[in-house]
């Protein structure tokens, strides 16, 4: 397709897309090569889950404008479910890229299902009291989650709740409690999770260029607007809370697969904040923004390590530094005249070219 | 006897919650924001009475009063410092920006004290030895803090509406809630308004963290982030900006997880409190004494 | 100006309308807010190819009406038909979708999409390809959003503002904001169409241009026209009939200058 004859929207999308792919590219060329760290490769995956999450919720807090403090319940479901599916499927097939592939769409459905259940009823509330019990939500799930028990043995699966009653004698614990998942197939790859980027951005550009996205983001600047020009504000509500849970549902599945076991706890509020902060840094709507803001941010810490102990302090520092600098109308003068300049100047350079 | 006992137990946990939610309903009301670092101040306002008490012996009422004003401080310097630069900014802008507070409060917590726990002796002394009365015989006792907490919280209530409703500042703050502009129209200054709002919201929450932690005596960098939120839950629970709603969304929150915790089980007490406010809201939107507000077309 | 005719019972109507069911009739229309009428007992016929206004006091009701027409308060009295069906009970999504179209008096553009985008949410309705479709980029999703891009682009051009297109609806000026609203509203292909002060904030001229516009679409689409308007010039140049409302009650209505000159109409105006 020609470049000029796109539409800004569609070049920035590729633009994204393009980065995504160089990015992998490089990165898959340093881990061949061995010249990447191998605390840095184990962040690999992590990071693509983080990316989906931030995405995601850019959907429903950016695009929808909807704030969501329980984005990690969502990724808890699908970390539950799908390592459950995929310790099932691993059994009849052989093929770990078909079982994830499974596992990620058992998962993402049951973050779906779940997804309704909270979202019918919790749409009705807006603004903060939705954070709230967004928030609320996270937090149940991940008392349940705490308090499950799931073995299997020949005779097939056993749930119980609370206390550990399942009187297997030949059978394996998947989910234990508080000791969480255990035994976990670590089926996940980077390809896997670049993969999974691609996808979940492939459906978000496309759907905020259909008429359905641009119903959701008409709801987010004027509701009643909306309502008078037909459009059904539940439904598209949903619609967007529902994608963008199935997504988390799936990233929590990519996330679990990486490690040998998960606690439940892993997917509590700090998570849900930790991904709303990918969201809101990287630019409320803006999807590349937030894949920046996910990789940046997860290997912040790591960079960090010689500051040891001080990282954690240095990076709440740079969190509000970064909104003020930001948000604050002095402070965004006095930077922007200073990069305003660049700016200008490369604009100028564009409509000489174009 | 058991059922009164975990009632009573409810109650002086509801009545910190109710402490902490104040301050949360109050900066909500005034600054429409969620100030996520409320919470930490608990923890500030603990380790600070600590400190006072444990460290150079200073009686628990000075070390109180000393964690009360440090705590005062804090409140107005993070609102200075952070809060006020974004007054015309998004919300999400600023509850980032109190969420990066948290964090930081948290870790410089950490740095200074270490993560490793503090066992926080009670401020509320013995009366003859004993640390609390026993009734029906010994059938049930109840602890000084619990009654001392109970009591605490009826005096700030009491006060807070009093003042809210009684004085000039009361007033000013009440029109500044209502409407910023017009407030400053009428001659309030409104940055001195919300900052003492901060302060009295601070200074509670250093009461709150030294009745916390006089009740649950472990003291860790973390210790206000659980409570904090459910005190938040709490304020939304009874309709935030409301300071009654503050007090029955407390003491409401605490009797549940009290019971949940002693009737139906430990580990799911926090989900089921969690799940309650759901329900509430469901069914009032705005909570239980939170007025409705439609837009105008 | 077309001739208006006294109907029995339902105050005047164009001639040419007459024989058709009315596009919209309200009887006893009405709503409490705690006790206070807001609108009582309101009203209206409006014939199939009307021009119509809707005049009176600032408080007297005039966009509450629009609201209870357009649902966004449900009326605790009377019947709206619409096209001769009753819409009692309708959702503001269902009356939309039944045929009324509004604008709004504090303008309710959707800002931060631009002026195409805002057009064709008001094509929503009537763009036929769904979700899936959408995000798998079926070739219906082409052909529409081909389709809706054109249509767009000529609604737009009623207002000579097809060159706006790419531009963020909440950057236009004022005047260009209030007619994006009217051609939102009228993508949604309405019978009825409401305009809620449209002219307030405008130049004369820019006023001049809109009563002429507002006229070319009355004739392109065979619409029906209500407006709520204070400029007397604008009102009495382009309405064929008006209705005075004074404290949630119709106080007069008929051709534009038997009413205005209405002694009853002119005390509401001045007071007593």
């Amino acid at each position: 397709m020609n470049l000029k004859t796109m539409n800004k929207t569609t070049r920035s999308n590729m633009v994204t897309y393009l980065m995504v792919i160089i990015a992998f590219v490089i990165v898959q060329a340093l881990v061949s090569s061995g010249s990447i760290s191998s605390s840095l490769k184990g962040q690999l995956v992590p990071i693509c889950a983080y990316i989906v999450m931030a995405v995601s919720l850019n959907l429903t807090v950016g695009v929808l404008g909807e704030l969501s403090l329980g984005h990690a319940g969502f990724m808890s479901v699908g970390a539950f479910s799908g390592v459950v599916a995929a310790i099932c499927f691993g059994q009849t097939i052989e093929n770990s890229v078909a079982v994830l592939i499974l596992a990620m769409l058992v998962g993402g459905c049951a973050a779906a299902v779940v997804g309704v259940l909270v979202g019918v009823p919790v749409l009705r509330l807006s603004g903060d009291y939705l954070a709230i019990v967004t928030l609320a939500f996270g937090e149940i799930i991940k008392g349940i989650a705490n308090n499950l028990y799931v073995g299997m043995d020949a005779n097939g699966l056993h749930f119980c709740m609370i206390k550990n009653t399942l009187e297997m004698t030949d059978g394996t614990m998947l989910i234990n409690g508080p000791m969480g998942l255990t035994g976990i197939p670590r089926i996940a790859t980077f390809a896997m999770g670049f993969a999974l980027i691609m996808v979940c951005l492939f459906v978000i550009f496309n759907l905020v260029n259909s008429k359905s996205g641009r119903a959701i983001m008409a709801l987010r600047d004027n509701k009643i607007a909306a309502q008078s020009v037909g459009i059904n504000v539940t439904n598209y509500k949903l619609m967007a809370f529902v994608i963008s849970a199935a997504m988390a549902g799936m990233a929590g599945v990519l996330f679990a697969a990486n490690f040998s076991t998960v606690v439940a706890s892993k997917f509590d509020i700090n998570t849900s904040i930790l991904v709303l902060v990918f969201v809101v840094l990287g630019g409320l709507g803006n999807m590349r923004g937030s894949i920046i803001a996910a990789t940046v941010l997860t290997v912040l810490p790591e960079v960090l390590r010689e500051f040891s102990e001080y990282r954690m302090l240095v990076y709440a520092i740079v969190l509000i530094v970064m909104m003020l600098a930001t948000n604050n109308p002095t402070l965004k003068n006095a930077i922007g005249s200073f990069t305003g300049k660049f700016s200008r100047n490369a604009e100028k350079g564009e409509k000489a070219n174009g | 006897m058991e059922f009164l006992f975990n009632l009573i137990s409810g109650v002086s946990l509801g009545s910190i919650y109710a402490i902490i939610a104040l301050g949360y309903t109050m900066v909500y009301g005034i600054a429409k924001m969620l100030n996520f670092a409320h919470g930490d101040v608990i923890m500030v306002g603990a380790y600070i009475c600590f400190f006072a008490t444990m460290r150079f012996g200073m009686p628990p009422l000075a070390g109180v009063l000393l964690s009360m004003a440090v705590c005062t401080l804090l409140g107005i310097i993070i609102e200075r410092m952070a809060y006020k630069p974004l007054r015309q900014a998004p919300a999400l802008a600023v509850l980032i920006t109190a969420i990066g507070m948290s964090y930081f409060l948290q870790n410089a917590a950490q740095l200074l004290w270490t993560s490793s726990p503090k066992v926080f002796q009670s401020v509320v002394g013995t009366i003859n030895g004993q640390t609390g009365i026993a009734l029906f015989d010994g059938a049930l006792s109840i602890s000084y803090v619990t009654i001392v907490t109970i009591i605490v919280c009826v005096i700030i209530m009491v006060s807070l509406v009093t003042f809210v409703n009684k004085t000039k500042t009361g007033k000013a703050m009440r029109a500044v809630s209502e409407d910023k502009g017009a407030a400053q129209l009428m001659g309030i200054n409104v940055n001195t308004t919300i900052s003492l709002t901060f302060a009295i919201g601070s200074a509670l929450a250093a009461i709150a963290g030294v009745l916390l932690c006089s009740a649950y005596p472990t003291l860790v960098p973390t210790t206000g982030a659980m409570p904090g939120i459910k005190a938040f839950t709490a304020a939304v629970f009874g309709g935030i900006g409301s300071i009654p709603g503050a007090l029955i969304g407390g003491i409401l929150l605490g009797i549940i997880e009290i019971f949940a915790k002693a009737y139906i089980s430990t580990q799911l007490s926090d989900a089921i409190v969690f799940a309650v406010l759901i329900v509430v809201l469901l069914v009032k939107p705005t909570g239980l004494l939170g007025k409705k507000v439609s837009e105008k077309v | 100006m077309a001739k208006m005719v006294p109907i029995p019972s339902k105050g005047f109507m164009k001639e040419s309308d007459i024989g058709q069911t009315p596009v919209l009739e309200a009887t006893h229309l009405g709503i409490e807010f705690g006790g206070l009428k807001a609108v009582d007992d309101f009203n209206l016929t409006v014939g199939r190819t009307e021009i119509a206004g809707l005049i009176g006091p600032n408080g007297a009701g005039k966009t509450t009406v629009f609201n209870l027409l357009t649902k966004v308060y449900q009326p605790t009295h009377g019947t709206v038909l619409l096209d001769g069906k009753d819409t009692h009970g309708m959702s503001a999504i269902q009356v939309n979708k039944a045929g009324i179209a509004r604008t709004f008096q504090n303008i309710r553009l959707f800002s931060s999409l631009t002026v195409e985008e805002n057009v064709k949410l008001g094509m929503h309705n009537h763009t036929k390809y769904n979700t899936l479709e959408g995000i798998l980029r079926m070739p219906k999703y082409w052909q529409e959003e081909k389709r809706t891009h054109e249509r767009a682009l000529e609604l737009l051009d009623i207002f000579d503002m097809a060159n706006l297109a790419d531009y963020k609806a909440g950057s236009l000026p004022y005047g260009a904001q209030r007619r994006l609203e009217i051609v939102r509203a009228l993508a949604t292909e309405p019978k009825l169409l409401l305009l809620d002060e449209p002219a307030a904030g405008m130049n004369p001229s820019e006023t001049e241009e809109l009563m002429e516009n507002v006229r070319k679409i009355r004739d392109t689409f065979q619409i029906a026209i209500l407006l709520i308007e204070h400029d007397m010039q604008f009102v009495t140049g382009i309405c064929e009939g008006i209705a005075v409302l004074n404290y949630g009650k119709i106080i007069a209505k008929g051709a534009p200058q038997e009413v205005i000159n209405n002694p009853e109409v002119i005390r509401s105006y001045l007071g007593e």
